[in-house]
């Protein structure tokens, strides 16, 4: 079946998949969104409780498919994970440190005897949910402004800035792409949260308020970021790889072409921005309870595209600012087509592993999550 | 690339590497034995409808998320580590070792991560018979993730199935069944995996004698030891015959590691095993120096281990180092040597294709062919440096099959005695119990420098030196998240084990159930 596939199909084939499950992690930031909400929405521990008990229950996936999301660009595009891991150091040790404390926060904020007390794991959610995702939209950014590294002749990365990764987070681009997601996660796990949670007791009237309210005033805030992410994508040089030489050339215009020359790319970026608005507006102004799955359904629409943006139509998805023949393509970066068809016989599965995911979810989050479940103590599965 | 080496940066980053590596493995065998114990535990609950045994399930699932949550903590790093600190390393191999860490995530993260929250929160969500299957879920899932990063660990001991790509330098897979059916990956799998559950089997002996030692839930303990003593037992066996496995398999593939854990300097024939000894500190290879100042010596035994065969010869540290003609054993010496001819003749093909000359570059490359099984000792800088710390290895092996041959001794024991229903009378047994819960870990930890500190100074055995594989960032980059780490895992770990002591202290709860003694 992909035997048939020549090596450029399954780097194009390869692209698409790594922009699904990156796409996905955006949609399954709601967890890290409900983390920095914590410090605003709840008033009482109980309503505090339920957030944390709601996202606590879906935390693994998101974390799990970040982790996938690593473990396929190792393995379709490990001169990407070389130079970029091995490159922009610093960058990444503050995004893995971020999830390394997010990890056993929700298991140990409340247990007895926990060492660092209850605020200081919710702190730790706080900063995963902010400065994970912020600097996680500063690394994608860089897809658009380029980086400073050379590759010598076997492939081996120099880094050319002393902060060497970090220097991405003074880029205002790239900041404006990770603020946008920030408050973007904040909206989503809000959505999350009035679909999860029930609110029919009295005591919980108040939170849902709050909730579809900080759904709407996040998106808010993010507006702007995203405004001018997307003026400064579409006006922007970008970089190209001359078809005929295979050398790299800074366009002006590139992303504006690249985005004209897939009109499916810019279909789905008009559709997911709608999706997203409209689940918000149906949050913020009726009793809906589904809007997250359009606000979810159409982060991924909007993520798509901009991974695509990022890596087809002759880019490079990890320019080299500093030399330009440097630059990473879904060419020059990926694994052989060997591995690339192995690899796709084995992404067959992840169909399968959706629908089981879906199928779970729905089981266990056909009744929502009720007050007597987080404050009977009697039971210790809770957070 | 030769010159650019720095070997403190090397250093830190392997430091890094074992630091975050034995972190992990504190949490990773509890998970993947007692996610098994638990689902026995459940079933028994299923099968015979007894209320006890679900609250039995609960109390150990409890500290099994505690346990759970560190052990995802600490494995993301490792992950992402393979690129902070071994880019080249990923580069020149990721075609291949990058496919079983993404299957990893595909095949298994994802029923751990589904199957958990429904173990722990489903309770009254699912249907009974839905539950249970969502515990085995996570038992299987565990225990999958495992199959997956230990064929990429085999992959590095034993590097099969692949090409060297001299136009890309690096090596590309050539055949995707070699790399998971390699019987390194094998024996690495079902070692790990049986020794890890009689980590989890020891944990829940020793757990469980503490309570009959203060007199609590004694129904709940008995239980408890009888399910983990009868695991644990049958896992010994594995554990056994897969160490067993893992010697034959070292002494076809690694006899350097083979020769390093046994302290033997001077092959020979019909060479016995060393049962226990203390190894000389002066020993250096080449030298005449005794290698042990004290050893208890098994006559033929390690033959027999490595070669099946009682009379056959096991070469030395020296003879793999100096070479051995009357064996046939090539020296690191000359396979410097040739490999330094390999790098030689990469480099000019290299120039020749630079400077479009393909005679010159086809020739190059018809040599480099002859030569290229050696690529990785070229960099070595003397044959001495393809020897791991003997004393290391040594004792961490010793150590380790001391240990696993005493644990199947415990497991007996508390079988006996709880057959004869006098487990509370059994004081001295159980404090063995308890104290065999530090000491399972300590074998298990061992067990992995063997593996790890046995074949230094290679990333991929024979291919690759961890000076070649390391990442272009400098030493005190690496010396700085050495510290972050060791203090952030570190504080992590007292937490841990903090709650889950206290989780322990407050017990199962079997509240609106008859009392339990």
């Amino acid at each position: 079946m992909f035997g048939k596939l020549d090596l450029m199909q399954l780097q194009q084939l390869w692209w698409i998949i790594v922009s699904i499950v990156g796409s996905l992690f955006l949609f399954l930031t709601f967890v890290q969104g409900g983390q920095t909400l914590l410090s605003s929405a709840p008033k009482t521990d109980l309503e505090k409780s339920m957030i944390i008990n709601s996202i606590g229950r879906k935390w693994e996936l998101t974390f799990t498919t970040l982790v996938l999301f690593g473990g396929a660009l190792f393995a379709a595009f490990p001169l990407f994970y070389a130079t970029s891991f091995g490159g922009a150091y610093w960058v990444w040790i503050a995004i893995l440190f971020t999830f390394v404390v997010q990890a056993v926060s929700f298991e140990y904020r409340k247990k007895p005897n926990n060492l660092l007390g209850a605020r200081t794991y919710e702190l730790f959610l706080f900063l995963n949910g902010s400065v994970g995702i912020l600097l996680i939209g500063t690394a994608v950014g860089t897809f658009f402004t380029g980086s400073q590294f050379q590759l010598d002749d076997y492939n081996l990365v120099m880094w050319q800035h002393p902060l060497r990764g970090l220097e991405a987070a003074f880029n205002p681009f790239n900041v404006s792409l990770g603020l946008f997601l920030v408050f973007l996660a904040r909206s989503l796990g809000a959505m999350y949260l009035i679909n999860n949670i029930d609110f029919r007791l009295d005591i919980m009237k108040d939170l849902e308020k709050r909730l579809r309210k900080a759904a709407f005033t996040n998106l808010l805030a993010g507006l702007p970021f995203l405004v001018f992410f997307l003026a400064k994508l579409v006006l922007m040089d970008g970089f190209a790889i001359d078809p005929a030489s295979g050398e790299v050339v800074m366009e002006p215009g590139k992303y504006l072409h690249n985005l004209l020359a897939m009109p499916v790319a810019m279909g789905l970026l008009a559709l997911g921005l709608v999706l997203v608005g409209g689940g918000v507006f149906s949050c913020r102004f009726s009793k809906s309870r589904a809007a997250i799955w359009f606000g979810g359904l159409g982060t991924v629409l909007v993520g798509l595209p901009i991974f695509f943006t990022a890596g087809f139509n002759n880019t490079p998805f990890y320019p080299s600012a500093f030399d330009l023949n440097s630059s990473l393509s879904i060419y020059n970066a990926s694994s052989s087509r060997y591995t690339l068809t192995a690899m796709s016989y084995i992404a067959l599965a992840v169909p399968f592993v959706l629908g089981y995911i879906a199928y779970f979810w729905h089981l266990m989050d056909r009744e929502k999550l009720s007050t007597g479940e987080v404050s009977d103590f009697n039971t210790k599965e809770t957070y | 690339m030769i010159d650019q080496l720095n070997l403190t940066m090397v250093n830190w980053a392997r430091a890094q590497f074992a630091l975050t590596a034995m972190y992990h493995w504190l949490f990773v065998p509890l998970t993947l034995g007692l996610s098994f114990l638990l689902a026995f535990f459940e079933t028994l609950y299923v099968k015979t409808g007894k209320e006890e045994w679900k609250r039995i399930t609960k109390f150990w699932m409890m500290l099994f998320a505690i346990n759970f949550a560190i052990g995802v903590a600490t494995g993301i790093i490792l992950e992402f580590e393979f690129g902070t600190n071994w880019s080249n390393y990923s580069w020149m191999v990721g075609d291949i070792f990058g496919a079983p860490l993404a299957a990893e995530g595909i095949f298994a993260f994802f029923i751990e991560a589904t199957f958990f929250a429904v173990m722990f929160f489903g309770w009254d969500r699912v249907s009974k018979k839905m539950h249970l299957f969502s515990t085995w879920m996570v038992a299987i899932g565990s225990n999958l993730s495992a199959l997956w990063i230990l064929v990429a660990n085999g992959w590095m001991q034993y590097p099969v199935g692949m090409n060297f790509n001299p136009d890309k330098a690096r090596f590309e897979m050539a055949n995707f069944w070699e790399v998971i059916f390699s019987p390194v990956a094998i024996s690495k799998f079902t070692h790990a995996t049986s020794s890890s559950f009689q980590v989890a089997a020891l944990f829940v002996i020793g757990v469980s004698a503490w309570f009959l030692l203060k007199k609590r839930h004694r129904d709940m303990a008995r239980k408890s030891i009888i399910v983990a003593s009868v695991f644990g037992l049958l896992a010994s066996g594995f554990v056994i015959f897969t160490g067993d496995e893992a010697a034959y398999t070292n002494a076809r593939v690694q006899p350097m590691k083979l020769a390093a854990f046994e302290g033997l300097y001077d092959g020979e024939a019909g060479v016995g095993l060393v049962a226990a000894g203390i190894l000389n500190p002066a020993k250096k290879p080449g030298d005449s120096e005794e290698t042990f100042l004290f050893e208890v010596k098994l006559p033929g035994l390690l033959s027999l281990l490595a070669n099946r065969e009682p009379n056959s010869f096991v070469p030395g540290i020296n003879d793999l180092v100096y070479g051995n003609t009357e064996h046939g054993v090539m020296g690191v010496n000359e396979k410097i040597a040739n490999g330094r001819i390999a790098i030689e003749l990469l480099s000019q093909y290299k120039n020749a294709q630079k400077e479009n000359n393909p005679t010159r570059a086809a020739t190059a490359l018809a040599n480099f062919d002859n030569y290229k099984e050696y690529l990785g000792f070229g960099y070595l800088n003397s044959p001495e440096e393809a020897v791991p710390p003997v004393a290391l290895t040594f004792y961490s092996f010793h150590i380790m099959v001391i240990l696993g041959t005493l644990f199947p001794l415990v497991f007996l024991l508390f079988l006996f005695y709880a057959y004869k229903d006098t487990l509370s009378r059994q004081k001295w047994l159980l404090w063995l119990g308890l104290f065999s819960v530090p000491l399972a870990y300590v074998a298990s930890q061992a067990g992995w420098i063997v593996a790890e500190v046995g074949r230094q100074p290679w990333t991929i055995q024979n291919l690759l030196p961890v000076t070649v594989a390391r990442s272009n960032i400098t030493a005190g980059a690496v010396q700085t998240t050495f510290f972050l780490f060791l203090a952030l895992f570190t504080v992590l770990l007292i937490a841990e084990i903090r709650i889950m002591l206290k989780q322990i202290q407050i017990g199962p709860d079997f509240s609106g159930m008859p009392e339990d003694e």
